[in-house]
């Protein structure tokens, strides 16, 4: 799929309509970080991974590892987006039975190879599948998604450490920095401080962006697919519930859904309803 | 109408209630909305320690803390007090320090957020950890009640309390409310029922309908997994000749697992364990997890029949 920039503009606008959509629906879930890390995810699917909708379990395939795992709703926008999935599935999101479950799973999806929701597991797991690839001389490459807040979990270092230990090439992580978690923004809960010095010092190679800047993004994934001698890291700079006015930088909208007047309002700043 | 609350909530009030002593200090790990130490954060910022998202981390503060004299309460999801558990094992446990663990959203109740957040593990391990208190209460009151007594207990402790609002059971009795001492709810001869947390509820709607078919049953509330009332479950035995555990939570080594090891050393008897049957959960609304898992009311009415004809 050859999109240019207007078009992933686009399919992402579309996948917010969806995020909204799902969350209000199931009055439940995580619209925020779902509408910060969606251009992001967008880009990656309609533009590089080498997938196949209609084959999810090729084994050449690319893989995508959300680690942040509450942010499904913005994973199965895009799946539905690409045709993983069918726009009807998005209507079982948290439903019994549904193969949209709360938090991504790779045993109830197409298209999710990991079962994420227990934050800090996606890296090293990602690091398998780069090892994987590795010993199979497989072309693969293996993206990661992370949160911010998901960084402070011991565990990121500890694959951090090992992945360029093992000179793992194929594995290219890409970080949502919304400066927000689950109680508060980042800032209040745990600092970070310098944040691309940490994953430089680990000896990742690293580049930032503008993550709701396409042309930026463009840019970013150049970077992470021409970096192949080392692990590398595009920090991305986001804004939790992008797109949603009252959502935007809200810390409260981490993990609530939009009443039906909110609802309303989101559908129309999406373009979707005429005021 | 029976009052509804979250025994999340009564964790909160406690912790606000057993301020006045200086050395209660409150660990948190980005889920303190959640389990309800934030009403103690606002109060009391300079002795809450966020952690950040860092279980691991979070647990060894508390060893830290609580080997230098204070009263440490750590909260964070069931689920994720899971990630420390070696942290809880080595740190915690072993040198018998006092840090009192709460894991909230515990078991499959806690809905559609699914597996990946449900446990219905950790009172089976923790319940594996020598010196380690387990509780499971049913209610807001006596989780208040519970937690209040952990700064006076020298010893470390394990709490799973829960998302959801469930029905009241002690509005008025918190003076009963005793570590270690199970609560009978409900008098009848034909069989017990022993119950934890929201499956407390369950096991009297259950009862209520059994009273009907001419089956009469005792209700036990055990919030205390650990030590276990074993001089209850004894009588209970004496009294009843069939024994029902129901948990939301893994059949295997729970409250079932528990009363199973109690029975079979010391006073055999029928027991039927209702709980989640060595599977893991998925999403759905609390009331279809539970229907789902064979843990509902009327799950726990045919355990009780069950129980009652091997007698
Ligand atoms: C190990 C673990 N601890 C705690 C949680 C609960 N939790 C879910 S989302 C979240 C905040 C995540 O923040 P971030 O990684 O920044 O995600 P985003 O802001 O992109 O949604 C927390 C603490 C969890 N899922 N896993």
């Amino acid at each position: 799929m050859a999109m240019d920039i207007s078009e992933v503009e686009e399919f992402a606008r579309k996948c917010r309509v969806e995020i909204v959509k799902m969350v209000h629906r199931a009055q439940a879930g995580h619209p925020g970080g779902s509408l910060s890390e969606i251009d992001l995810i967008s880009a990656l699917y309609a533009t590089r991974l080498r997938v196949k909708p209609e084959n999810p379990d090729w084994n050449d395939r690319d893989r995508f590892i959300l680690s942040k795992g509450h942010a499904s709703p913005g994973m199965y926008a895009v799946l539905a987006e690409m045709g993983f999935i069918s726009h009807a599935d998005l209507e079982s999101y948290r439903v019994l039975g549904g193969v949209c479950q709360g938090h991504v799973d790779m045993k109830w999806c197409p298209g999710v190879d990991f079962s994420a929701g227990s934050l800090g597991m996606g890296l090293s797991f990602g690091m398998g599948c780069a090892v994987a690839a590795k010993l199979e001389n497989s072309e693969r490459r293996i993206f990661v998604m992370l949160g911010d807040g998901e960084i402070q979990e011991g565990s990121i270092w500890e694959a951090a450490m090992a992945a360029r230990h093992h000179e793992l090439g194929n594995l290219k992580v890409i970080l949502d920095r919304n400066r927000i978690q689950n109680d508060d923004f980042c800032e209040a809960q745990m600092r970070m401080f310098d944040i691309p010095a940490k994953w430089k010092s680990f000896g990742w190679s690293v580049k930032e962006i503008d993550g709701h800047d396409m042309a930026e993004i463009m840019n970013g994934l150049d970077f992470l697919e021409r970096t192949n001698d080392g692990p590398s890291i595009l920090i991305a700079h986001t804004i939790k519930g992008a797109g949603i006015s009252y959502m935007e930088n809200n810390p409260s909208f981490h993990g609530a859904a939009p009443n039906d007047e909110q609802f309303h309002q989101a559908m129309i700043e999406l373009g979707e309803v005429e005021a | 109408m029976t009052r509804m609350a979250a025994t999340r909530d009564g964790y909160g009030q406690a912790l606000l209630e057993i301020a006045d002593n200086p050395k209660v200090v409150v660990l948190e790990a980005d889920l303190g909305k959640s389990t309800k130490s934030l009403h103690f954060r606002k109060e009391y910022p300079e002795r809450t320690v966020s952690c950040g998202i860092g279980e691991q981390n979070m647990l060894l503060v508390g060893a830290g803390l609580a080997s230098s004299g204070f009263i440490p309460f750590a909260s964070t999801f069931a689920i994720f007090t899971e990630r420390a558990f070696e942290q809880m094992r080595n740190g915690v446990a072993r040198p018998n320090l006092a840090v009192h663990l709460c894991g909230s959203h515990g078991g499959t109740h806690t809905g559609t957020d699914g597996s990946s957040a449900q446990s219905i593990e950790d009172l089976a391990i923790y319940r594996t950890l020598p010196n380690v208190v387990v509780m499971h209460p049913c209610d807001d009151v006596s989780t208040k009640q519970l937690t209040k007594q952990l700064p006076e207990l020298g010893k470390p402790s394990y709490m799973r309390t829960a998302r959801n609002k469930t029905p009241v059971m002690y509005d008025g009795r918190e003076d009963e409310i005793k570590i270690g001492k199970g609560m009978i709810l409900r008098d009848g001869a034909d069989a017990a029922i022993i119950a934890c947390g929201v499956m407390v509820s369950e096991s009297m709607k259950a009862a209520e309908s059994l009273e009907k078919q001419g089956i009469s049953v005792s209700v036990v509330d055990m919030h205390t997994l650990k030590p276990l009332d074993t001089d209850l479950v004894k009588s209970l035995v004496d009294k009843c000749g069939a024994i029902i555990t129901a948990e939301d939570h893994s059949i295997i080594g729970g409250l079932g697992g528990a009363v199973a090891e109690y029975l079979s050393s010391n006073c055999p008897a029928p027991l039927e364990r209702v709980g989640v049957n060595d599977r893991f959960g998925e999403s759905g609304q609390p009331d279809e997890m539970l229907n789902l898992l064979g843990i509902s009311s009327h799950h726990i009415e045919n355990a009780v029949k069950k129980a009652q004809s091997r007698k």
